[in-house]
């Protein structure tokens, strides 16, 4: 989200999910759609059938790879490379949209300067893609009409995450892919509510709607809506945070809804931090492996017993409805913060979460149009800055949110892990169809664990030679960090030297071996890339 | 335009269109088994057959024509569709009070309008032949002795998520919806989602354990990104189904094996249904006073002692917008911007 809204001027979903269907030409990129995004996943198939040209880049032979026109079997960690590998053919072949370069963005020739090493030949020795496959891409994608790019996290969770998102922009920006139908440059966002996170400010710098908190005036404005005087300074992010309570710089936490133990990279460093914490509350819906550390843990109502609105990754705002009262003595989570706001003293008197919505369309410019009412029909999609706006499907129509749109000059750098003689193998990870995240939700059901009910780490049959390994075999996978049993599935979807695995099971928690190394710039930790040895146990 | 007359009634519509579209656009009723709205026209149920310009043609593939007359109920179109609903019913399994689909059974309709008589009904049925369930799915069976052989769970698959785990396999009679080399449900590249399930119009593909909730309420599915538009069905205190919310512009009805199937967890009996203290090393049941009273103290001693930035807020993206408002505000009263959320995970 940084590197875009750095680019761009903001950073979410530039088009809509309606228009994937009708796109000439679909990028996907570190994003295993069909499984992820599985609704996303059926437009994309659907617009293949119509016609559209599929670009699929990630180091797992994918189920899209499977009608893809190009799939790029890339290296974990080597997006860069080969996005510029592409570039430097769409340039040299006179692909770019010349008009659209001169009147909508700045920063081109520095761009040029930088990709102009990166010949396809050079791109393939760097992420392992045969250079005629980087040459096809670029021109699959270039020649389209329309071209969008989907990405997620393959992209974003690697050190160099925010360059991947930038080097991405600029394909975008060289193409004239931007600010119009079946176009653009779509982070889809992971979790039901990520983006209605964000957009409230569930982050260290910025208050509702990326308000910041250093600025003078958001401030102003907030302490006088909330009579209280606000700290200018930004904070610590969720990694930071961690890493300063070893040093008893952070001694109390209250965690709603989250299971760092499990998601969060170097599990048994975060392990670490939560039993060094003073005081820890944890609020959510069951006894995760995280409340079980806390001091206090608090009863949270689930979305079926709760009022609300969800945004979702193409920022439309939509309401959810409670359908049944909350269960025992469990409260929808504005409850719980309110009543013990009003403990710590503070005069609160929400009623219903439709009047806390209110506020925040008082307080937020880009929500300033959005009620209740006006949300009861299939949501709408912001910025929608007064009662009488629609909403704003496509982003950047004729101007970027920044004013001219930004090349960046970006150079590929190595992961911070790299397969060495004690760690030979990459490890990456993701999720499955059939679980969500740490499986907290899902795998209380018991027919999707008929589907996957323990962790299968897909191995290569190469590999699975050369270390003597069969399928269902169990093995220890071991990292820097840590070491995890887990049964084996040998596969020729993974490529040689990289194995995969989820997050979504707690008895192989993939997240004990992974690096907590982050983005410089989003702080983005790199979950997609460790270093690892595999042995059978 | 084009304009014809269905039984004497002067319709327009677009060229191109066909009879049955214009038969629904005046609202006249023609049986149909294999036809879906949201699915490519198929032609092989034979049920919609009608009488046009004298010539007996499947309505729902006959293109109109200028001046075109068609008549719904010809004797001839009234005899292929009787032929072709008893031909069904005597492979179909009798027992409809079991099944999922009686009452809203796109075949007893059509048998209905036909007009099937006890008589003619006991001189046809053949007992049913063994024909195993394929129970292996465990969301969904397919019942092979429901199955009228539409082609509707084939086209879904295969239009509608792209899977094409569904085709018709095998010849004459023994014809039959079977996977890539006919293996069961679960083995094969089945994705789960239930889209066929949901459009099939008897019971052979038919939801397994299925509640018929009490009331419906529109909502918004908590999984991923996507933001799909769902209807939670509840039976008394229990959410018993989810069903995709076909007006909703994202999903258009449609949902994936999680959305529709993995909400079991809101009535899970490990549910938190009240707040725990830790006392020596065990969480223990408590009050909320007690709880709240506990986290107040504790969060104003390590303000007093440590500064405001000794804590820290981790809100969540699965959460409502609300819950992350109020949460961000209470952080940062307290004097502190440690706030975050798992955005980068």
């Amino acid at each position: 989200m940084a590197g875009l809204a750095t680019v761009l001027g903001s950073g979410a979903m530039t088009n809509t999910i309606g228009e994937v269907e009708d796109a000439k030409a679909i990028f996907v990129i570190g994003s295993n759609t069909t499984e992820n995004h599985p609704i996303i996943g059926y437009r994309i198939r659907k617009a293949v059938k119509k016609g559209a040209r599929l670009i699929v880049a990630d180091p797992r032979e994918i189920r899209l790879a499977d009608v893809a026109d190009v799939y790029l079997p890339l290296k974990p960690g080597t997006d860069v490379a080969l996005i510029n590998g592409m570039l430097h053919v769409i340039l040299k072949e006179g692909l770019v949209d010349s008009e659209f370069i001169a009147s909508r963005t700045e920063g081109f020739e520095d761009m040029k300067a930088a990709v102009e090493k990166y010949t396809p030949e050079y791109a393939s020795e760097i992420s392992g893609v045969p250079a005629e496959d980087i040459v096809r891409a670029a021109r699959l994608y270039a020649g389209a009409d329309s071209a969008t790019i989907l990405y997620t996290m393959g992209v974003t969770q690697h050190t160099s995450g925010t360059e991947n998102v930038l080097s991405l922009a600029n394909l975008v920006l060289a193409t004239g892919n931007f600010g119009k139908p079946g176009a653009g440059l779509n982070p889809l966002r992971g979790q039901n509510n990520v983006q209605g996170a964000c957009d409230m400010g569930a982050l260290p710098g910025v208050y509702t709607g990326y308000q910041p908190v250093a600025d003078d005036n958001a401030r102003a404005k907030f302490e006088k809506a909330w009579c209280v005087t606000l700290p200018g300074k930004p904070g610590m992010t969720m990694t930071e945070m961690f890493h300063a309570a070893v040093e008893d710089r952070i001694r109390a936490m209250y965690i709603m809804g989250e299971n760092p133990l499990l998601s969060d990279p170097d599990g048994g460093h975060i392990c670490d931090c939560l039993e060094k914490m003073d005081f820890m509350v944890v609020q959510d819906i069951f006894l995760t492996e995280t409340a079980k550390l806390a001091d206090v843990v608090l009863p949270a109502a689930t979305f079926a017993e709760k009022d609300g609105v969800f945004v979702n990754t193409e920022r439309r705002v939509q309401r959810v409805c409670r359908a049944l009262k909350p269960r025992g003595q469990s409260k929808p989570d504005w409850e719980i913060i309110q009543l013990l706001a009003q403990k710590l003293g503070y005069d609160w008197n929400y009623e219903s979460a439709e009047q806390i919505f209110d506020e925040i369309a008082e307080l937020t410019p880009s929500y300033a149009g959005l009620s209740y009412k006006r949300l009861e029909d299939g949501g709408i999609q912001w910025p929608c800055p007064n009662p009488e706006h629609p909403g704003t499907p496509i982003l950047h129509v004729g101007k970027f949110s920044r004013g001219l749109g930004k090349f960046s000059a970006v150079d590929y750098r190595l992961s911070a892990e790299q397969a060495d003689e004690e760690f030979p193998i990459l490890l990456t990870t993701g999720r499955s169809l059939y679980h969500y995240h740490t499986g907290t939700m899902t795998r209380k059901t018991e027919g999707l664990n008929q589907f996957h009910k323990e962790e299968l780490m897909e191995l290569n049959p190469e590999d699975a030679k050369a270390l003597g390994i069969g399928e269902d075999d169990i093995v220890t996978v071991t990292s820097r960090r840590g070491t995890v049993r887990s049964k084996v599935h040998v596969t020729d979807r993974i490529q040689p030297g990289v194995v995969f695995m989820t997050f979504h099971f707690a008895e192989t928690a993939a997240n004990l071996l992974t690096n907590s190394e982050v983005c410089h710039i989003a702080k983005t930790p790199e979950l997609k890339v460790c270093a690892v040895r595999v042995e059978k146990a | 335009m084009v304009t014809l007359y269905i039984d004497d009634i002067q319709v327009s519509v677009e060229k191109g269109s066909t009879i049955f579209d214009a038969a629904q656009k005046v609202g006249v009723y023609i049986p149909t088994l294999c036809h879906h709205p949201e699915l490519h026209t198929f032609g092989g149920c034979r049920v919609c057959m009608v009488e046009a310009n004298g010539k007996l043609v499947t309505a729902c593939r006959a293109p109109v024509t200028d001046g075109m007359v068609v008549r719904i109920d010809a004797e001839g179109a009234r005899k292929v569709q009787r032929m072709v609903v008893e031909l069904l019913l005597t492979k179909h399994n009798e027992d409809c009070q079991t099944c999922v689909k009686d009452s809203n059974c796109k075949l007893q309709e059509v048998a209905n309008y036909v007009g099937i008589t006890p008589e003619r009904m006991a001189m046809l049925r053949r007992s049913v032949t063994e024909v195993e369930i394929d129970e292996s799915n465990p969301f969904f069976n397919i019942d092979r002795t429901r199955c009228i052989l539409c082609g509707i769970c084939i086209r879904t698959c295969e239009e509608i998520n792209g899977v094409t785990a569904l085709d018709f396999g095998f010849r004459g009679e023994h014809t039959a919806v079977v996977t890539m080399g006919n293996k069961k449900l679960a083995e094969s590249t089945c994705e789960s989602c239930g889209e066929c399930m949901e459009r099939c119009p008897t019971g052979a593909l038919a939801r397994k354990n299925y509640e018929r909730p009490n009331r419906e309420v529109k909502s918004v599915c908590g999984y991923c990104g996507v933001g799909c538009g769902i209807h939670l069905g509840v039976r008394g205190d229990r959410v018993v189904s989810v069903r995709g919310d076909k007006d909703n512009p994202v999903n258009k009805g449609q949902l994936c094996v999680k959305g529709r199937f993995g909400y079991n967890f809101v009535n899970h009996p490990d549910r938190l249904t009240t707040p725990l203290i830790k006392r020596d090393g065990e969480l223990v049941e408590a009050s909320w006073d007690e709880a709240l009273d506990l986290v107040a103290s504790r969060f104003k001693e390590i303000i007093d002692e440590s500064g405001p930035n000794a804590l820290g807020g981790i809100s969540s993206a699965r959460c409502t917008t609300e819950d992350n408002y109020v949460f961000t505000r209470l952080i940062r009263s307290l004097g502190t911007n440690n706030l975050d959320h798992c955005a980068r995970l």
